[in-house]
């Protein structure tokens, strides 16, 4: 006999594989989100459409920088994670596997990109 | 005892259409994976524009071409509903996820008050952004 308590056999045996990790990233990001967002939302508003130098100017300062650069991080690795549930839904295969790593390599690359900008606007 | 027999348990089909009336509850959920999904479109944009704002007065101006395009409007105006909607779609799993509001008079409310409380949001934007 086994010492497997049932609950140990089961786990990791969910549709997706995995347990509740999922789930709590999702909902620990999405509260981050629920602060940064609206912050970020009105920042855009007054700032899009803005001139050269006054775009440059709101993002050299350090509590738009560094609130941009968390939503970067914490935002583009929801939307990854999001998004792979969401291609687990309808895709399958290759076409899967595919599809998980177009989403996750533009998430990394949206971050690059943007914590690249936000540093050279900073110096 | 700790073998896991293979079975064939049933998948569950693509309800809505064939064998569900599109309701509140399901529309709205929906709606918060689509507008989920088509943010990276306009968070795309502004840190291209970004980007180009770093580099120089030159790859500023062309991104702040599109960017200001009617084009560029329209991707803003649609981004700033979806993301309020799918905001207030993440405070309702929240609410879900504490246990309340789960039946269907309540749930029905909660997903009118996304869409009325993201078109609201969308029109205070729109005001803080061009006053
Ligand atoms: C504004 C604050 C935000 C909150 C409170 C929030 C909350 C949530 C929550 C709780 C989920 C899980 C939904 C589920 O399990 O079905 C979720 C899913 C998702 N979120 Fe967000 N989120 C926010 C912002 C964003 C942003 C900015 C993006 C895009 C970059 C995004 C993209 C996604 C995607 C793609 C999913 C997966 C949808 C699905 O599987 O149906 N979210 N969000």
């Amino acid at each position: 006999m086994r010492y497997l308590t049932t609950r140990k056999r089961a786990e990791g045996l969910g549709s997706a594989r995995a347990g509740t990790e999922h789930h709590l990233a999702m909902t620990a990001s999405g509260w981050a989100l629920l602060v940064l967002v609206p912050i970020l939302v009105f920042v855009l508003a007054r700032t899009i459409g803005g001139s050269f130098d006054e775009v440059r100017a709101t993002f050299a300062n350090p509590f738009v920088a560094i609130l941009t650069a968390l939503f970067l991080v914490i935002g583009m690795r929801h939307f990854a994670k999001g998004a792979q549930t969401a291609i687990e839904d309808y895709a399958h295969g290759a076409t899967r596997a595919a599809l998980i790593m177009v989403a996750n390599a533009a998430a990394y690359l949206t971050i690059a990109a943007g914590l690249y900008a936000l540093i050279k606007l900073a110096i | 005892m700790a073998e896991t027999k293979e079975q064939k348990r049933p998948l569950s089909p693509f309800m809505i259409g064939p064998y569900y009336r599109p309701q509140m509850t399901s529309i709205s959920s929906i709606l918060v994976r689509i507008t989920g999904l088509a943010l990276v479109v306009g968070i795309g944009l502004t840190v291209a524009w970004l980007l180009a704002a770093a580099v120089s007065e030159e790859w500023f101006a062309r991104v702040d071409w599109v960017v200001t395009s009617w084009l560029g409007k329209l991707v803003y105006v649609g981004s700033a509903w979806a993301v309020w909607y799918h905001l207030l779609g993440g405070v309702r799993h929240f609410i879900f996820d504490a246990g309340r509001g789960m039946d269907s008079p309540t749930a029905e409310k909660l997903g009118w008050a996304m869409v009325v409380g993201s078109v609201v949001l969308t029109v205070i934007t729109i005001l803080v952004a061009s006053w």
